[in-house]
């Protein structure tokens, strides 16, 4: 009983690596020598590699590596190529997307064009990992799933710094690099259009949010729960009476009335991580361009109610004196 | 069930349930002891509340309380204007008031170096002393900012005291700082923002809200008023980003949280935020006006030493009077004990150093300037 209360694997299967399925005609070998590593193995599969880079594979890891030296030189330069500056500011750095003024120019290269190239490079990067992740999982004769869900991040992604700069006419909407800077960026952006809270559409990003990890959590404890009958052996369970997967089944229909099965809970699953992003970029591209503030938006549509008055209101000077702001 | 198994997990079962009632009583009895308290301001569920840290307030509330007054005075002698040389704004004080408030500004500005701080020793009436000159233009400003700006400092009012707190400069001044050097040429700029500074609140925002927003006039209101776009759209998301930065130097300086000025729900709604608000607005005018007329264009009259590291004066925010305190030394009118800071003669800006309305209007147009660079650059490439 105890040895299933353990967040690491129990078993796992050393032996000689497996170098996988012989590979089609025109394909490039799989790089590197598997090995296997002992504490890999406790948390998932013990053997590492071989890995299949290929021509996407190879030309994706380029463009982001150039994205990435684009991104880290130009912090560095920020700070005068001081080392021990870089390090301490390096959370703070950031790489700014061109001024306003520049519409949808190309700015000098201290002014934005920087921004332009890396944001060039690293989408470039991500659409051919996207192509390499869609053609491995054909290559498999697996489904592509994973390919669309991957679509679906770099679909917020475009939207936040390309799609919706484009409409608005400017690439000074778009998002900085860097980690602090695109966090103030994210607060910036909702204080902007009047308070995020009230789009509709970042609701429902944030429901599905966390909607996802409620259900990984429903879905990874039930799985965990029947793992002593060899709930994870999904296949072998389900036809079967009495197995783990029934368990699991009953489990839900008898705390709550209803539940998922083996196969529909994985589409609940996609689904709600795929929504995540999906929803969120509409939220995003609807926001400047279609409503300007959101806070007055969500009191026309009577989402934002009026609350009793605790004090005073502020009277705005700028309207009583008719003075500039 | 065999018996012994089901008295050992009954056992079990108490210990777990004990576990846990007791842990629940432990987080629901004690809270973590951070001292944070956060009182409701506003109306229930709207989050209008101000948060406060026990430690912190302490030590804030030990650093601004108002030192006793010194005893009053009957007006009473031949006046000081009358009597001295060379004095210019105090003329209209009776010789006791003078005296008293001559002993008081000792106090409040230079309780170390004392008289000799802004005189020379032996020759009260000499000239040749910059702190004399300057402290002259700070009576005609606290002056003008008892009479001007009562909609900021309402009857409280400010003395020298108010900034300075014992120190010969206030602890908190600004000067013009572009942050440490860049490699330039044709790496990405900063842009003025993206460093570890504490006058955003260590945020990566905009590292100097000073000079474009309380030395220029640059437009705060960046927040469309309009629920769809209709052209009422001012400013960009770069300008809410300087907005955004002067806003945590409000809340920082004043140690209050968003909620003391705003309501939650609408930054640029008025109906529905505190009062404060429209306090704050004409602070913003207040010190814009100080720093422009009072406190930049004294920046010839300094030596070098008392100059910021590209030569400017040093300037006001609105931590120079707050001080971390929502009202500066709680809210106690020291003018009220100071009827001598009235009598102050404002004298026309003639008699400021005459290289000064060159020199100083150089020395904003700097300021605007550098807020505005990348607009400049812009042009100057297209030009």
């Amino acid at each position: 009983m105890a040895e299933y209360q353990n967040i690491f694997t129990q078993i796992q299967v050393q032996t000689v690596p497996e170098s996988g399925v012989p590979l089609p005609a025109g394909s490039w070998p799989r790089t590197g020598t598997p090995v296997l590593q002992y504490w890999l193995g406790k948390i998932g599969n013990a053997q590492i590699g071989p890995i299949y880079l290929g021509t996407l594979g190879v030309a994706s890891l380029l463009c982001g590596v150039i994205a990435f030296l684009v991104i880290g030189f130009n912090f560095w330069a920020q700070v005068n190529w001081d080392p021990l500056q870089f390090v301490r500011q390096l959370f703070w750095l950031g790489l700014e997307p061109p001024a306003p003024e520049y519409g949808l120019s190309i700015p000098p290269l201290a002014e934005g064009g920087w921004w332009l190239i890396a944001g060039f490079f690293l989408t470039t990067s991500l659409l051919l990992w996207w192509t390499r992740m869609y053609k491995r999982a054909r290559a498999l004769g697996m489904g592509t799933h994973v390919a669309w869900a991957f679509a679906a991040a770099i679909w917020l992604y475009l939207v936040l710094g390309f799609i919706r700069p484009v409409l608005m006419g400017s690439w000074a909407e778009a998002v900085p690099f860097g980690i602090f800077p695109h966090l103030d960026w994210t607060a910036a952006f909702s204080i902007k259009y009047g308070n995020l809270f009230y789009n509709p559409f970042h609701m429902l990003s944030i429901a599905f949010l966390y909607g996802a990890t409620l259900l990984f959590a429903m879905h990874g404890a039930t799985i965990l729960a029947v793992g002593r009958y060899g709930g994870e052996r999904e296949i072998e369970q389900i036809t079967d009476r009495g197995t783990a997967s029934e368990r699991a089944a009953l489990f839900w229909r008898w705390t709550m009335g209803f539940n998922a099965t083996m196969e529909s809970i994985h589409r609940w699953a996609w689904w709600f991580a795929v929504l995540c992003p999906l929803t969120g970029g509409i939220g995003i591209l609807l926001t400047g361009t279609v409503v300007d503030n959101w806070y007055l938006w969500g009191v026309h549509h009577g989402i934002a109610p009026a609350y009793p008055e605790a004090f005073p209101a502020a009277i705005d000077p700028a309207m009583t004196q008719g003075a500039a702001p | 069930m065999n018996p012994v198994t089901g008295i050992f997990r009954a056992r079990r079962f108490v210990q777990v349930a004990g576990a846990a009632v007791l842990a629940s009583l432990g987080l629901a009895g004690c809270e973590l002891p951070t001292g944070k308290d956060s009182e409701q301001l506003g109306y229930r569920g709207t989050g209008m509340e101000q948060v406060t840290n026990a430690r912190t307030e302490a030590q804030r509330a030990a650093a601004n309380q108002a030192p006793p007054s010194l005893d009053p005075v009957e007006p009473a002698g031949p006046l000081a204007g009358d009597l001295y040389d060379n004095v210019k704004v105090l003329g209209d004080l009776t010789i006791t008031e003078f005296n008293r408030l001559m002993n008081a500004m000792t106090e409040w500005v230079s309780p170390e170096a004392g008289c000799n701080y802004c005189h020379v020793p032996g020759d009260f009436a000499d000239e040749n002393i910059y702190t004399k000159v300057v402290s002259r233009r700070m009576l005609e400003m606290t002056k003008a900012v008892n009479e001007q700006w009562e909609a900021h400092v309402g009857d409280t009012g400010v003395t020298c005291y108010t900034c300075h707190q014992g120190q010969p400069v206030p602890e908190y001044v600004w000067f013009d700082d572009p942050g440490p050097r860049q490699a330039g040429g044709m790496a990405a700029s900063r842009r003025g923002q993206n460093l570890a500074s504490s006058n955003a609140g260590s945020t990566s925002l905009p590292h100097d809200p000073f000079s474009p927003y309380l030395l220029g006039d640059r437009e705060i209101r960046t927040i469309p008023t309009t629920m769809l776009p209709e052209g009422s759209n001012p400013g960009n998301i770069m300008d809410t980003e300087g907005t955004y930065s002067l806003m945590i130097h409000f809340s920082e300086s004043l140690g209050v949280n968003c909620t003391y000025c705003h309501n939650t729900r609408s930054f640029v709604g008025w109906e529905g935020s505190p009062p404060q608000r429209t306090s704050a607005w004409h602070g913003i005018r207040m010190v814009r006006e100080l720093n422009l007329d009072y406190l930049d264009p004294l920046q010839p009259v300094y030596p070098e030493s008392q100059l910021g590291p590209h030569g400017d004066a040093p300037k006001a925010h609105c931590g120079t009077c707050h001080q971390g305190v929502n009202k500066p030394l709680y809210g106690a009118s020291m003018l009220a004990d100071y009827p001598e800071l009235d009598k102050v003669r404002r004298v026309a800006r003639a008699a400021m150093p005459a290289a000064e309305p060159v020199v100083a209007s150089a020395v904003v147009q700097d300021a605007v300037e550098a807020a505005e660079a990348v607009e400049d650059m812009v042009d100057d490439d297209s030009e």
